[in-house]
């Protein structure tokens, strides 16, 4: 790859292709998978998991010493007809279905909320307009559950808004029946402030389909763990994710598609620009094809743009792979840098420097914008982008 | 009529911790219409002398000016000076990651000519340059010098010189590195381009081979970072027989 002989001063590019009869995505965390946050150690920043996370900004989520406060989050539900809103309680037989907490934040989180909330689209059940889920933070500690499920052959789009400020962890599920539709569009553009960590699970059903665009602008720290598996065979799952990680943010995302059934589809594109000093990106790409996945079809991206000195990224890719009975399987990282005989040439044209600038990251992004397929957000998206490069400019 | 003017221009470069000047005074006047080839040995400052011209920051002006049309070159920003009129067809194109060509094109044409060119003639006039140019439509919505060969990326910026219609091109070894026929395609698009009498061309050259398809009123050699003779299209046949060697001996080119 051109760009991949760009790459910037301390940000580091590897990936693996792993071919074993055992995974050893699972056997890099430090501990099995579990409800409960007393199966976890408290992390101390050299585990697998950790090791990219400053520890000491997540105030207290990953050590017990975070505890909730009353009204941190406001959580306002908007749903078409059709679509059941509920607020359960811990016992609820629906909760924890799509997957279990992989690290000590989300068991934590699963250990601590009070109430969950539970969307539901019925069985085909075809929505025309979106839900959209609006959580602001109103400062203080949060933990949170929210389940989001589609019967069979439902369609719908969900749209997840994170602003304001708090310090929060929480679990998502997707749920989806057999031959339905989710678009899952998860935009973190919290205050300065905001700490956030979250394990999103999804369980795609036979012949469904599943799409999340995570898009993070905002926050001190987020942390998110998107995580796919299937429940039944020619499930697909497309995730993508964009970020603009600011001077001295940290957003983290570590994706994991376990294909565990036969005949099942991925992609994974993530693409992020970076500016200012001390911004930090990290990017984990897992893809697990297990023994019996036969007939699997993979593929997972990163790039990242760093606009300026001072930022870093890690971008691992990692694809394991236990059967060679696969349709395809591949993956690919690059990091490059928007640097001064690239400004040096566009301006040579007449551009002018921020105008050079917007083209670049413009540019970047429309590709993965396009993939969204929702028109109003991929035209909101385009806008927020461009506010982050007017503040950068400024 | 558009005058490029520079005077007594001296340049220096920081390299290993030690400044070095490459420029020592360099003095040449090219007015619209005329076409001088700057032709001398590797490491005598002709790439330095463009790069200086169009304004990268890698380059210190330590003495000298440079007008155009009595402007004072020197104040103006990289981009200021190709609004100005100064084109620059670089020997080593960058690559521009998620900016297409078209998008390059059109955002730089917008900019030169101070408002975006109407779209049904624009998508016409790029068309029509790219079939001049032997380049494929589909040239077009690939980014920027991304996985461009040699060639491509000089037809390239041979395009960008058509369409941007400048007042003084320089072309920094524009031939390096082409087959004859590239060589010729990317000729004759400089040569449309100053047939219309209307740009000053600055062609920057180690070699004597473009010449036969670009033919200069004036030929200047460049060594040890000045011009040491000038003349005209026959001194350049000169060169083609006798090499450099003449201006170097004395060791003072690398």
């Amino acid at each position: 790859m051109a760009e991949a002989q760009n790459t910037p001063v301390g940000s580091t590019t590897a990936g693996a292709i792993a071919v074993a009869a055992e995974s050893t995505v699972a056997t890099r965390m430090s501990a099995p998978p579990s409800f409960d946050v007393a199966d976890f150690p408290v992390p101390h920043g050299r585990e697998e998991e950790w090791r990219f996370t400053p520890l000491e900004r997540l105030r207290g989520l990953h050590d017990g010493t975070a505890v909730a406060t009353g009204d941190s989050l406001k959580v306002a539900v908007e749903a078409p007809e059709g679509v059941t809103v509920e607020l359960v309680g811990r016992d609820d037989a629906r909760l924890g279905r799509a997957g279990t907490p992989v690290d000590r934040v989300a068991a934590q989180a699963y250990s601590a909320f009070e109430q969950a909330g539970v969307v539901t689209v019925p069985k085909e059940t075809v929505l025309t307009e979106p839900i959209r889920i609006s959580v602001h933070g109103q400062g203080g500690v949060a933990f949170g559950h929210q389940v989001i499920e589609l019967g069979a052959f439902a369609e719908a789009v969900v749209v997840i808004d994170h602003t304001g400020d708090v310090v929060t962890a929480a679990n998502v599920e997707y749920v989806l029946g057999d031959g339905a539709k989710l678009t899952v569009v998860s935009v973190q553009d919290w205050d300065d402030k905001a700490v956030h960590v979250a394990q999103h699970n999804a369980l795609v059903g036979r012949d469904a389909s599943f799409k999340s665009v995570v898009v993070t602008f905002g926050g001190d720290v987020v942390r998110l763990h998107p995580r796919v598996s299937y429940a039944g065979t020619g499930g697909e799952a497309e995730l993508y994710g964009l970020y603009f990680t600011d001077a001295g943010q940290h957003q983290e995302h570590r994706l994991l598609v376990d294909h565990n059934t036969p005949h099942c589809k991925s992609n994974v594109a993530y693409k992020g620009a970076l500016q200012g000093e001390d911004a930090h990106a990290v990017w984990i790409g897992d893809v697990l094809i297990e023994a019996k996945a036969e007939g699997t079809d993979t593929y997972e991206m990163n790039r990242n743009l760093v606009l300026t000195d001072g930022a870093r990224v890690d971008s691992v890719p990692n694809l394991e792979i236990e059967t060679g009975e696969i349709v395809g399987a591949g993956h690919a990282s690059a990091t490059g840098r928007f640097d001064d005989e690239q400004l040096f040439y566009l301006m040579a044209r007449g551009i002018p420097q921020h105008e050079a600038r917007r083209l670049v990251v413009r540019g970047f992004f429309a590709e993965l914008v396009q993939q969204i397929g929702v028109a109003d957000i991929e035209e909101r998206l385009l806008a927020k982008i461009e506010e982050e490069l007017e503040a950068s400019v400024a | 009529m558009a005058t490029l003017e520079i005077r007594d221009l001296h340049v220096t470069v920081e390299a290993d911790n030690a400044t070095k000047e490459i420029l020592k005074g360099v003095d040449l006047t090219v007015k619209q219409g005329e076409t001088h080839a700057i032709m001398g040995p590797n490491g005598s400052g002709k790439s330095t002398l463009a790069y200086s011209l169009a304004g990268h920051p890698k380059y210190t002006i330590t003495g000298g000016t440079v007008t155009l049309d009595g402007e004072d070159v020197l104040e103006m920003s990289v981009d200021e000076r190709a609004r100005a009129g100064l084109f620059l067809a670089m020997q080593y194109p960058v690559e521009v990651p998620g900016v297409s060509v078209s998008n390059f094109l059109r955002t730089s044409a917008t900019a030169i000519r101070g408002e975006a060119p109407k779209l049904r003639t624009w998508v016409k006039e790029v068309k029509e340059t790219m079939e001049r140019l032997s380049m494929d439509p589909s040239f077009a919505e690939r980014n920027v010098n991304e996985g461009f060969s040699g060639g491509e990326k000089k037809r390239h910026e041979i395009l960008q010189l058509e369409l941007l219609k400048p007042k003084i091109a320089i072309l920094d070894e524009t031939d390096s590195g082409l087959d004859v026929d590239a060589l010729r395609i990317v000729s004759e698009g400089v040569n449309r381009v100053r047939e219309t009498g209307e740009v000053g061309t600055l062609l920057i050259t180690h070699y004597t081979r473009i010449l036969r398809y670009i033919k200069p009123d004036f030929v200047h050699v460049f060594s040890a970072g000045r011009i040491v003779e000038s003349g005209g299209a026959e001194l350049a046949d000169k060169l083609e027989d006798e090499g450099y060697e003449a201006y170097t001996k004395g060791g003072v080119s690398a």
